[in-house]
């Protein structure tokens, strides 16, 4: 596949930092919509503000660059008025679960048929890397000097205890992995959220030097201390310290948001 | 050595991140003074683990079967 077909030749190159690995995530979209085929008139491409969230300016969709937090109420409006379009949402750790916090669970609860794609680097990346709510306990930002004293989410867990229909894991090292996931996101109904482990070496790896200080250390970090799900359930929570575990966390089959509003305008009619 | 694949480099969007010459399991790539080179093409076998990691869409790898099939369609 070419990748230019679907990019906006005149924005490039993009403004992520090198080794950071949202470019990478990037990637495993284009393809993943390569594969399927979808029409590009048809793919509606929107995200709230931080560094994934600079993503729609970069592709040939129809895109929008909303307020933070805010893209998922947009993608509810889009979803609703035009049920056809795909809607993709990329959004970042802070935009998804601190500022857009709300919109996260309550996107997940309605089960509105919207694909998120979370690109999670741990920290605020594009205003000077200030911790995040995913930013691991003990672990170094701008704003927590001698270390994080907050725990930290679990944005999987959150969305599938939110009532997502289908919650996965994977890092932006493991490509082949995450192109599985979006695929299974994407042909599947209801509220689906792919978190991608991605690498922020300006402003996470350069303080954090347990993860590797550039691009390429985190992303052999990665390589290194991912587990499978599968296996994590059978280690202890002392093992799992400094791990990333990967894979689905959730695939059920629940009546998404358009099942029941179309019982509820039939209801409607009938009156 | 047969060549295997054709590696093409868009070097103006690299930023010199070195994942290219850090991950190829063939180790076709050396860091130059700003930016990556390919020291060994005919190493290369097409296995698209750079082109998929490069985060800037620099490298474009095409295997030279690939491309006799495009070719002839």
């Amino acid at each position: 596949m070419d990748y230019l077909n679907y990019l906006r030749k005149d924005k490039m190159p993009h403004i992520w930092c090198d080794g950071c690995g949202h470019g990478i995530v990037l990637k495993s979209i284009l393809r993943t919509v390569d594969k399927l085929g979808w029409d590009k008139n048809e793919i509606a491409l929107i995200s709230g503000i931080g560094c994934s969230s600079r993503t729609p300016g970069y592709v040939d969709f129809n895109t929008l660059h909303t307020t933070h937090g805010r893209a998922l109420s947009f993608a509810t409006g889009i979803k609703i008025s035009k049920p056809k379009m795909h809607t993709i949402v990329v959004s970042g750790d802070g935009d998804a679960t601190a500022i857009g916090g709300n919109h996260f669970i309550h996107a997940a609860r309605r089960n509105m048929d919207i694909n998120l794609i979370i690109f999670n680097n741990n920290i605020y990346g594009m205003t000077g890397g200030q911790c995040s709510p995913t930013t691991p306990t003990g672990k170094f930002a701008s704003t927590s000097q001698f270390g994080n004293p907050d725990s930290p989410f679990d944005i999987s867990r959150l969305a599938e205890a939110a009532g997502a229909s289908f919650v996965a894991r994977s890092t932006a090292y493991h490509f082949a992995k995450t192109d599985k996931y979006i695929e299974m996101a994407f042909r599947k109904k209801g509220f689906c959220v792919v978190e991608v482990l991605s690498p922020c070496p300006t402003a996470y790896g350069r303080r954090n030097k347990s993860t590797g200080k550039v691009g390429h250390e985190m992303l052999k970090d990665q390589k290194e201390n991912s587990v499978p799900i599968e296996r994590a359930r059978k280690m202890k929570p002392e093992e799992l310290k400094d791990k990333y575990i990967t894979g689905v966390f959730i695939d059920r089959d629940v009546p998404d948001y358009f099942e029941h509003y179309n019982e509820v305008k039939k209801r409607a009619k009938l009156k | 050595m047969e060549k295997k694949a054709d590696i093409a480099m868009n070097l103006e969007w690299c930023k010199s991140c070195e994942i290219c010459v850090k991950f190829c399991p063939q180790k076709v790539y050396e860091m130059g003074k700003f930016y990556p080179k390919i020291i060994a093409p005919e190493a290369c076998t097409g296995c698209k683990i750079c082109e998929n990691l490069c985060p800037d869409f620099v490298i474009t790898i095409t295997p030279l079967k690939e491309k006799k099939k495009l070719e002839t369609a």
